[in-house]
């Protein structure tokens, strides 16, 4: 028990800024009006492509004779870099419709 | 020095991704919201790859594999963006984010490598973060792989007898299996299991959900693949993941519920061929 409250004191940082960010997400969607929501969820799918500064940091940590961790963290930065990229040029496809006749909602 | 600057370009990403997705959510400027998000990341990667610093030695490989593998995704990535149908993108939007996920969930996996060889007892918050990663990034990848699969029509609506309760007995593996690895101790061969096991369960997840649903699915999953995200921000420290993942995490699942209520239904409603609500985050 004691090493579960000296963990989440030692990060406590981080948590304030979980759950700080958790409230700001709920906060910044909540008026999305329907036409939106696909374009939205495709948008936020590429911002979750940060993911792929894991997977560089993965690889600028390992050790060049670890072939196993480059093998599985190429891998990683290939599909992390998917993500993100396939994820912003989809949104701005979807969008760039919406662009040829301007709606309101 | 340059940690500073690195520091202030995650701050710069971070703040970024809060704009972008808040211009995302009007009509008017979702566009620029948009391209102001990627613009973003690209000063977190690039900053990533000039200013981290955690090296006693030339790794001329490591970045050569790095810049292939940049050079890869984007490539791939762009055409099969800009080849898709119009009618396609909800499962292109799927395959991106399984994408996410695997990434994730293959991060968990090095770190584990580096991480069993220093011996903890008791409660290791660290291999907590890993787990979590693993088992929620996996969910999301082979997940999100047939939800594309059924929304191109190859794989079809199917409902294995006693799904639901199959998927409760595997969510109950699921837990224990990690609270094992916690508390008793963890061996690479549970660590496999965990990712054996989480990758079934996303299967079995989206199996029996209706192909019409699958939109609602797909959003669910991209705020697991967040979660995942924000899970290797723990690992690292690394603010700018912490932040874009935690924001999708909680913004998406905001989201899949708005789609739900669009729809007149409940997210339970839509899940119920699954398991009653989504408990894995």
């Amino acid at each position: 028990m004691e090493e579960i409250f000296n963990y989440i004191g030692e990060n406590m940082e981080m948590i304030y800024f979980l759950v700080l960010a958790i409230l700001l997400g709920v906060e910044v969607i909540s008026n999305v009006p329907a036409i939106l929501h696909t374009p939205l969820m495709s948008g936020a799918n590429a911002i979750h492509g940060v993911v792929v500064v894991g997977a560089i940091i993965v690889m600028l940590q390992a050790s060049p004779d670890n072939y196993m961790a480059l093998t599985v963290g190429f891998l990683a930065v290939v599909v992390g870099t998917l993500n993100v990229i396939g994820g912003f040029v989809v949104t701005d496809r979807m969008l760039e419709m919406f662009k040829k006749k301007p709606k309101k909602s | 020095m340059s940690l500073n600057i690195l520091e202030i370009s995650y701050l710069i990403a971070s703040l970024t991704f809060i704009i972008g997705l808040k211009m995302l959510s009007h009509p008017d400027s979702a566009r620029k919201g948009n391209l102001i998000a990627a613009v973003g990341m690209l000063i977190a990667i690039l900053a990533t790859l000039t200013l981290y610093q955690d090296f006693d030695q030339a790794k001329m490989i490591n970045y050569g594999l790095i810049f292939g593998g940049l050079v890869v995704g984007t490539v791939i990535g762009t055409i099969m963006a800009k080849r898709v149908q119009m009618t396609s993108m909800p499962q292109m939007v799927s395959f991106f984010n399984g994408m996410g996920g695997a990434c994730a969930a293959l991060i968990a996996i090095i770190e584990y490598q580096h991480h069993q060889h220093t011996t903890v007892t008791g409660f290791d918050g660290e291999l907590l973060v890993m787990l979590l990663g693993l088992l929620i990034g996996s969910v999301s990848f082979s997940g999100s792989l047939i939800a594309y699969g059924k929304l191109e029509g190859k794989i079809k609506d199917r409902v294995l007898p006693m799904n639901q309760a199959i998927n409760m007995i595997m969510l109950g593996a699921i837990i224990v299996l990690i609270a094992y690895q916690l508390f008793v101790g963890s061996t690479p061969f549970q660590f496999y299991i965990l990712l054996a096991l989480a990758l079934v369960y996303g299967v079995l997840f989206v199996m029996p959900i209706g192909g019409a649903d699958m939109p609602v699915v797909i959003s669910l999953l991209n705020s697991f693949t967040g979660m995942a995200a924000a899970f290797g921000g723990f690992l690292y420290d690394n603010k700018a993941m912490l932040t874009g993942g935690i924001l999708v995490g909680s913004a998406g699942t905001i989201l899949t519920i708005l789609m739900c209520n669009a729809m007149n239904r409940s997210l339970t409603n839509v899940l119920l061929g699954a398991f009653g609500g989504a408990s894995a985050g």
